[in-house]
């Protein structure tokens, strides 16, 4: 007895050395990392040199903060997490049947995005919803759009693109460019857009053809580039980086439109105060049924015979090839296809701005598109729109965030932190759940019974 | 023709950048398959760690011989981005090895993301200027060279011999290509592979650090966005000589210095970037491979 409870503290010793000695050597890698770039800040002085400041309590916090972490890490965490491991496993476990709001989650969102603006509006005044409405609602449905367009070339064909952004542009571009130089209205040159990306798309698509894996990422990353840098230095065109500005709105078919002056105004029409807030409530729902259309297609595409060729050359584009799929055609229709969604999405995105310039299209959009469909789980639309909620609105959400001044000081701006966030949270959602926020998926095609495939089984191509 | 040599020379010098920085690109991809795009921003990092130990070294030590000032930028770059590419190997490619193919490639875009944004947020979003370190130049035939050329292009000349030596003739060179070739088999006959692994990320990115003083050096201005584009264009060239590959690395890096530095003096520089960008895919379409690429055999 005195043997087994002395080696349960020698145990429970030998952690808390082990956790002490792992905290130390945290806590200088974290004073090696920071060093130079916590403690130490370079601002320039009055004649405009550089100086250096000297921050040394900010590096004292960055390293004990490591230390103590890893320290509780070690001797806390760990072993917390090992025996809720152990006792999972003990547990038999049961399948359980999914709650009324698992099966039927996306009727539900559905039915919730449709009915936000009315009860945003009644909440908060016509004034107060315009927040909810425009920089979470349309930011987020656009981002998810966006992603179910590029799950479609990615998730659904296995082609790794990492120059998406440039569709949008094209979309965009396309939308700014002829409404201005030809006068044409949103509603001709939405679908426009869509086939003149669906061009690009192909045309991006010939000499990809031949290039797999990587290569075809790096290709995609250059035309994404090129489209850019050409946005940018062809500026007889595109008014180059000053952007193209004045971008006409969109109208509810022709009927009433949201322009102040004009006399079949919306406003006037329904006897409502003038108010900037109907014109974004028309965008919300029309992004909204872009975006469902988006993902009715893609549903549909997925059951028919080009639907399953993609899936195919997304498995084994060898075996698909043997199986006498076309896989020129495969290939191109789906950079089509993505390219058509992310055209649309890139006018409808010119006209809520009515501005474009070349900044909004950097690799940086491409990256967080890419990585909303990395995290939603490749290829599952839930899970994409779950993760753009995620991602999108959480770093909306910071821009909202006024109460941490009062805890670090009104200097402080939570707007500086965002996108350093948001990179952090790709890492760790990645690294905590490698599989995506939904991690299986229903099989297209079945024997018999359909069964959830776990994320596992689905492998991404290497097309 | 004088001005064509001048040309090939920036070009060379520019080139010499890029390929310190491809290598990295090269050899993680060759060992592990991953696109690292981090690495850029560990390049940047590196800058900005040659640029505080410039200010630190002025401000303490007034008249310190130019190249003992060097040495410490860069060595101190070397350890600083050695330190923090070591730490996110293993914090965030490490768990993920063995997962699918994009999921390290997510990660790698995150930490390439969190990395800019902590310079920024740390060191501030302006350009960060310093003075001149070597301005001497000489007129050789009637051609320019300054000092700073010379003296990237034996740096990059001797690393790379250095470099070459490490992974042809030493035991941490072969367990290095053997781990490339086949890690399981590389475990199986005792290699550590994880450390090999970790060896590998601390060599490109001290290589990264040094290309990243050179460039602090040669341009002698840095901000934190500045890991981006000669990220992309190191990672171009990469894929150009062959990714794997290392002399390839090298090469790609030297051709797309010399295909920028001569379409920005005989065409526009607006578009040079374009054209960069364009040779890749012509290349690519052409040699899938890249140039001294090994054709990928597929077994079914």
């Amino acid at each position: 007895m005195a043997t087994l409870s002395y080696s349960k503290e020698s145990a429970a010793g030998t952690l808390t050395v082990r956790a002490l000695r792992e905290g130390f050597y945290a806590g200088l890698i974290a004073l090696g990392l920071f060093v130079l770039f916590v403690g130490l800040e370079t601002t320039q002085n009055i004649r405009n040199e550089l100086v250096l400041n000297q921050r040394w309590g900010l590096l004292a916090i960055f390293v004990a903060v490591a230390a103590v972490g890893r320290f509780l890490g070690v001797a806390y965490v760990q072993p917390w997490a090992a025996a809720r491991k152990a006792a999972r496993a003990a547990v038999v476990q049961k399948e359980a049947p999914e709650g009324f709001f698992v099966r039927n989650f996306s009727k539900l969102a559905i039915v919730a995005l449709v009915l936000m603006p009315p009860v945003a509006v009644s909440l908060l005044g016509v004034q107060g919803s315009l927040k909810w409405v425009d920089n979470f609602g349309i930011q987020i449905l656009i981002y998810v759009m966006l992603a179910w367009g590029l799950n479609i070339v990615v998730g659904l064909a296995g082609l790794l693109d990492l120059g998406y952004v440039a569709f949008y542009a094209v979309g965009a571009y396309s939308y700014a460019l002829l409404s201005q130089y030809f006068g044409l209205s949103f509603w001709v040159l939405l679908p426009l857009a869509g086939m003149l990306a669906a061009c690009w798309g192909i045309i991006l698509g010939f000499p990809v053809l031949r290039l797999r894996g990587d290569y075809l990422a790096i290709v995609t990353l250059a035309f994404g580039e090129i489209i850019r840098l050409v946005l940018i230095n062809w500026t007889e065109v595109t008014k180059g980086t000053f952007g193209v500005s004045g971008i006409p709105k969109a109208s509810v078919f022709g009927i009433w439109s949201f322009d102040v002056s004009a006399h079949n105004n919306f406003a006037k029409a329904f006897g409502l105060p003038m108010s900037s807030a109907y014109y974004k409530i028309f965008l919300f729902y029309l992004i909204l049924a872009l975006a469902l259309l988006t993902a009715f297609v893609t549903i549909r595409l997925r059951r028919m015979p080009i639907g399953r060729a993609w899936e195919a050359l997304r498995e084994d584009e060898i075996a698909c090839r043997s199986l006498g799929i076309n896989t020129v055609t495969t290939k191109l229709t789906a950079f089509a296809t993505g390219a058509m969604f992310g055209g649309i999405a890139g006018s409808f995105f010119a006209v809520r701005q009515g501005f474009v310039s070349p900044e909004s299209f950097v690799f940086l959009e491409s990256a967080i598109i890419l990585a909303i469909v990395v995290l939603g789980g490749m290829g599952s639309l839930v899970g994409i729109a779950v993760a753009a909620t995620v991602m999108v609105g959480g770093t909306e959400l910071l821009r909202e965030m006024t109460f941490l001044k009062t805890i670090f000081g009104p200097d402080f701006t939570p707007e500086l932190y965002r996108m350093l966030i948001f990179g952090v949270a790709m890492v760790v959602v990645m690294v905590w759940k490698p599989r995506g926020f939904v991690g299986s998926r229903e099989p297209t095609a079945f024997l018999h019974e359909r069964k959830a495939v776990s994320g596992s089984f689905t492998k991404e191509g290497h097309g | 023709m004088e001005y064509f040599v001048q040309q090939l020379i920036n070009g060379l010098t520019l080139g010499s950048i890029y390929g310190l920085i491809a290598i990295g690109y090269t050899m993680v991809y060759g060992i592990i398959g991953m696109i690292n795009f981090a690495h850029g921003d560990i390049f940047m990092l590196g800058g900005f760690a040659a640029l505080i130990l410039f200010l630190i070294l002025t401000s303490v030590f007034v008249g310190l011989p130019v190249v003992l000032l060097l040495l410490v930028m860069m060595a101190a770059a070397m350890l600083t981005a050695s330190l923090w590419n070591w730490t996110i190997e293993k914090l965030a490619y490490r768990p993920l090895r063995g997962s699918f193919r994009l999921a390290p490639l997510i990660t790698a875009i995150g930490m390439s993301i969190t990395l800019s944004n902590f310079i920024q947020v740390t060191q501030g979003p302006r350009n960060k200027p310093i003075p001149p370190l070597v301005s001497s130049v000489y007129n050789v035939f009637g051609i320019s060279v300054s000092l700073k050329q010379i003296l990237i292009m034996i740096l990059t000349v001797s690393l790379l011999a250095i470099f070459w030596y490490v992974v042809n003739k030493t035991a941490l060179g072969r367990a290095q290509r053997a781990t490339e070739q086949d890690r399981k088999m590389a475990a199986l006959l005792g290699i550590d592979v994880d450390r090999t692994i970790s060896i590998t990320f601390v060599m490109g990115a001290a290589l990264a650090a040094v290309a990243g003083t050179m460039y602090l050096m040669y341009y002698g201005v840095i901000v934190f966005t500045d890991g981006f584009v000669p990220g992309v264009k190191a990672f171009t060239a990469a894929v150009l000589g062959g990714i794997g590959s290392l002399p390839g690395a090298v090469i790609g890096g030297l051709l797309i210095g010399l295909i920028e530095s001569l379409w920005s003096a005989y065409f526009t520089i607006d578009y040079k970037d374009v054209a960069t960008f364009s040779i890749l895919a012509i290349v690519l379409i052409f040699k899938p491979s890249g140039i001294l690429g090994r054709p990928e055999v597929e077994k079914v």
